[in-house]
């Protein structure tokens, strides 16, 4: 199972068991899971294989049918937990972005800080300015969503999740709807996140960079975690046939 | 090869029949506009020929057109249009407020608030099903009628009461589907931020909704500033009375005439705002879905020369 960096503190996350089912399609089905502190852990499969599922998961925005998600010792699933003050701890990032378009960058940050964190205007704004200036946004401060290109909408959105202070980042499948030149510029700012210790899982499909950036590599296949490890390890000698074939297809598509 | 769209040049060019038509220059639409206006001229001339010559004209220029009980007439009916300016605007207020409400009601999620869903949905029935009229005497004159202490008894104030209670629930339709039509990974968004229920809606699903049902609400605007004129029947006299009392002391039509003109000189101005805001909301949603900056060509279009 996953290897903790340091044995000495408590895991950030913890998967025991997941089952998730849409009706009659098994979704997820018994997935384990662990992941430290400060480690990066790249999921990748093919889609249909629960990859967003799982995410969605563990910010809980789908109940899960069975098992237990714990994040920083806290039981997440358990019932009767607040589920608002569960989600402030967790950032997630869309594939879509989802910004919101009524209302420029800086209100797009400062609105959950302002009234879920209950921060003041001016500190909500300045620790927004902050981050914004740390991606190269700073000039977008007062534009709109819909005048931006996908890749600045898609950092505005990774910063719009930081600005929460989130331990834990989830990104699901955040290029995949960006044009290839704009893929760049959303993986730099996700590498200084990892660079800077953030504790992130990433559904992901751009197979060059979770061998880059990832600690750890986990390979789904039907809502199973099929074979997991060292990015290395994955990537160059697989040993289930599902993922050999699996990352052949990758190659033959010319994305790795 | 990275992805599906190949930059094949030996490709068959497309047939020229799927080619967007091109656009009217200056020249073709000052034309058209030119022959708009001879055949406008041509036909209303025509009608005004027909009309003056009909039989029967004498009489319906006496009874209708009457310029000197015109004159009399307009600046006395003029003046209580502000009665129903002002049960306009109070009613109005009342009218988004509650609306919203109860639009935001029968959209709560959750079996332990059924009993507020199942409220709010019986309330939009019945007051969509009971024609306007009923509801202003039944609380016009029933209410009153009761002697309840400390209840009002003024006809204004249960003419303004009468027409909230009756539009919201129409303009809580008008909401509800704007709040539908704004997609649920914009609450997901919010929610996942840390946003409770509430504040999703209030901050990120509602902003939206409204800005998108702001033609339709006009609309509605239309039909309660019309609609005014009910709350004459249970003794408020506001346009329509002073023109009905202008009649019956003149024996003549003209007095309603000139409320009808009023009417069209407040609505026709908001019918045009509706449509240009119909127009706009249409170009913005067409410029979001092929990119910005498409989807400027709107010059015209109310009006039809393209």
């Amino acid at each position: 199972m996953g290897l903790p960096l340091n044995g000495s503190r408590e895991p950030a996350l913890v998967v025991d068991d997941l089952w998730k089912s849409f009706g009659e399609l098994q979704v997820l089905r018994g997935i384990d899971l662990r992941v430290s502190e400060h480690e990066v852990v790249c999921v990748i499969g093919a889609s249909g294989s629960g990859k967003s599922t799982l995410l969605r998961c563990i910010n809980l925005t789908e109940p899960i049918d069975d098992g237990r998600i714990v994040v920083g010792g806290e039981e997440i699933t358990a019932p009767d937990v607040d589920v608002d003050r569960i989600r402030r701890g967790i950032g997630i990032v869309f594939q879509a972005y989802n910004l919101f378009p009524h209302m420029p960058v800086i209100d797009n940050i400062t609105l959950a800080p302002r009234k879920v964190l209950r921060l003041g205007r001016a500190e909500a704004e300045s620790q927004a300015v902050e981050l914004l200036e740390r991606f190269g946004l700073a000039e977008k401060r007062d534009a709109y969503p819909d005048s931006l290109s996908g890749g600045q909408q898609q950092r505005v959105a990774i910063v719009r999740a930081l600005a929460m202070r989130p331990r834990l980042m989830l990104l699901d499948e955040v290029t995949s709807a960006l044009d290839p030149e704009l893929v760049a510029e959303v993986l730099n700012v996700i590498r200084e996140l990892a660079a800077e210790g953030m504790t992130m899982v990433i559904a992901t499909h751009e197979m060059a960079f979770a061998r880059d950036i990832a600690h750890r590599v986990l390979f789904l296949d039907g809502g199973a975690i099929l074979e997991e490890g060292p990015p290395a390890d994955i990537f160059s000698s697989p040993r289930e046939p599902r993922t050999r074939e699996f990352l052949q297809r990758i190659i033959d598509a010319g994305r790795l | 090869m990275i992805d599906g769209d190949s930059r094949d040049t030996g490709a068959i060019p497309p047939p020229r029949a799927t080619r967007p038509p091109r656009r009217a220059s200056g020249r073709s639409t000052r034309r058209s506009l030119g022959i708009a206006l001879a055949s406008t001229i041509a036909v209303f001339g025509l009608l005004a020929v027909v009309l003056v010559n009909a039989p029967g004209w004498e009489a319906v220029r006496e009874s209708f057109l009457d310029g000197e009980n015109f004159i009399e007439s307009a600046p006395r009916i003029i003046a209580r249009f502000e009665v129903n300016v002002r049960l306009f605007v109070f009613a109005e207020i009342l009218i988004l407020a509650w609306g919203l409400v109860l639009a935001i009601l029968r959209g709560l999620p959750g079996p332990v608030l059924f009993p507020l869903r199942l409220l709010a949905t019986a309330y939009v029935d019945l007051f969509r099903a009971i024609p306007g009229v009923l509801v202003i005497y039944l609380l016009g004159f029933g209410i009153p009628g009761l002697r309840l202490p400390g209840v009002p008894n003024d006809p204004f104030f249960w003419g303004v009461v009468a027409l909230t209670l009756v539009y919201s629930a129409y303009v809580s339709e008008v909401y509800r589907a704007g709040i539908d039509s704004v997609h649920p990974s914009q609450a997901a968004a919010a929610r996942s931020l840390g946003l409770s229920q509430l504040q999703a809606l209030r901050y990120v699903v509602v902003p939206q909704a409204v800005r998108r049902v702001i033609p339709p609400l006009l609309n509605d605007f239309i039909g309660l500033q019309k609609d005014t004129v009910l709350v004459s029947f249970i003794g408020v006299v506001e346009i329509f009375r002073q023109s009905q009392i202008r009649q019956q002391a003149t024996f003549n039509f003209t007095p309603y005439l000139v409320t009808a003109l009023v009417f069209l000189v407040v609505t026709i101005p908001l019918a045009r705002i509706t449509d240009w805001l119909v127009a706009r909301e249409r170009d913005r949603r067409y410029a979001a879905a092929v990119g910005a900056g498409a989807g400027r060509a709107r010059r015209g279009r109310m009006w039809g020369f393209r």
